[in-house]
């Protein structure tokens, strides 16, 4: 195996072998301490310096290998994710799985995606020989599925400062360890008028709520996008039934698909007006 | 494949596969047996152990990836005097069966380090990836309030 320390050494690794990515582990090691998965070679990148950096003055930049612990104590460019980062699993896994990680694996339940979703936030993946940005609204093609490149690597994700109005909600049967039953990204952009709504659990990708989003979008042109506002319960009610009607979500393990349109349709009206109060 | 890990303090040379975890080097190629194997992924905090001061599950770290890591199990945590956290989890009688012990005394220690004074609320969130099946978590509460006021005197 090798470990690398530098973005450069990794990318050539990735070129010239099979090797399979590990950063914090938390996903992979589950799988090998089961024997569902025996890599012939690893390449651990949780010590590459590159990939651990954030900025964060109005352009918003975090690298793949920043750990949720890291989102919490230090990341100022999005409330909503450093909500959805306390939500993922514990302290332990917090210390040490990686925004990378959520991403790279992909799947529809995974606590960042349906903020970076909302945040129309841009994935950078780069190779040994190129570098190339991707919408996360074209990054996931089914669950678990990317447009990840064998030899490639999610760098780092990058949004606009959205402002304070966001936050993240999450549903599942217990308050840590869960993986999301159902989950919503709320983002109200003030000073650029837009809404964003993403969808975690309730889809083979991370959905879009573009109905409830241009709702609430027509909302807050008669309120004013500056002002702190209490949306009325027939208004939240219609945002829920919008966002409800936007999820494709299916029975399975961990609830049934009617379940899942009725908690987002709540999700959604209790974010919105918390939302509605943060300017 | 060889590995040279730093582990309480001291250089221990093991032999270790590629895929194998932190936890299988501690108690099979080290006999440290503190860190428990039960669910092997991470849901149960009973291989908790410390890797450069951060509380993570050992069966969740790729042995290979901690070289160059300063690694603390239980056992660094005092022998036959006992650190001031285990001393308060036998004084608060939150200890039944025992095997959940060695990762609350890690996790513990881990949170008043970085929060000497916690409330209910927040010792709930720290232990939140430590589960315990015999005491219902009372006295555990308990314990970790006792080791703040110890750790005060």
């Amino acid at each position: 195996m090798t470990v690398a320390r530098r973005l450069g050494e990794a990318l050539a690794e990735l070129r010239d072998t099979d090797s399979v990515v590990i950063a914090g582990g938390t996903d992979l090691m589950v799988a090998m301490n089961f024997g569902r998965t025996r890599p012939a070679r690893l390449l651990a990148i949780d010590r590459v310096a590159e990939l651990g950096e954030i900025e964060q003055d109005g352009a918003v930049r975090i690298g793949s290998g920043v750990t949720y612990a890291r989102m919490l104590r230090e990341l100022r460019g999005s409330p909503a994710l450093r909500e959805a980062a306390r939500t993922v699993g514990s302290p332990q896994i917090r210390n040490t799985g990686t925004i990378g990680g959520n991403i790279a694996t992909a799947s529809p339940a995974g606590d960042t995606l349906p903020v970076l979703a909302a945040l129309d936030a841009t994935l950078v993946l780069r190779s040994a020989s190129a570098e190339r940005r991707v919408p996360f609204a074209s990054f996931m093609t089914g669950p678990k599925r990317t447009v990840l490149q064998r030899d490639e690597l999610v760098v780092a994700a990058e949004w606009a400062d959205a402002g304070p109005a966001q936050t993240f909600l999450k549903v599942g049967t217990r308050n840590a360890m869960v993986i999301a039953v159902a989950s919503l990204a709320l983002v109200v952009d003030r000073a650029r008028r837009r809404v964003g709504i993403g969808l975690g659990s309730c889809g083979p990708t991370i959905l879009r709520a573009t109905e409830a989003e241009r709702f609430a979008s027509g909302l807050l042109d008669e309120a004013g996008w500056e002002r702190v506002v209490r949306p009325s319960a027939s208004a939240l009610a219609e945002l829920g039934a919008r966002v409800s009607a936007a999820a494709r979500p299916i029975d399975d393990v961990r609830g049934t698909a009617a379940y899942r349109r009725h908690v987002l349709a709540v999700l959604a009206s209790r974010a919105f007006a918390r939302v509605a109060q943060i300017a | 494949m060889r590995l040279r890990l730093s582990v309480n303090g001291s250089t221990r040379e093991v032999e270790a596969r590629e895929h194998e975890s932190l936890l299988t080097v501690l108690r099979d190629g080290i006999g440290l047996r503190g860190s428990k194997g039960a669910c092997e992924q991470g849901e149960c905090g009973s291989c908790s152990v410390l890797v450069d001061g951060s509380l993570v599950c050992a069966c969740l770290m790729l042995a290979g990836a901690c070289v160059d890591r300063d690694i603390r199990t239980v056992e660094s945590f005092g022998d036959d005097d006992l650190h001031p956290v285990q001393r308060a989890f036998v004084d608060a009688g939150a200890v039944q069966c025992g095997f959940c012990t060695p990762g609350f005394i890690v996790a513990t220690a881990a949170l008043l380090r970085e929060d000497p004074e916690p409330s209910d609320a927040e010792i709930r969130e720290a232990l939140a990836g430590n589960i315990c099946r015999c005491t219902g978590y009372g006295r555990i509460v308990d314990a970790v309030h006792r080791a703040a006021g110890l750790a005060r005197r």
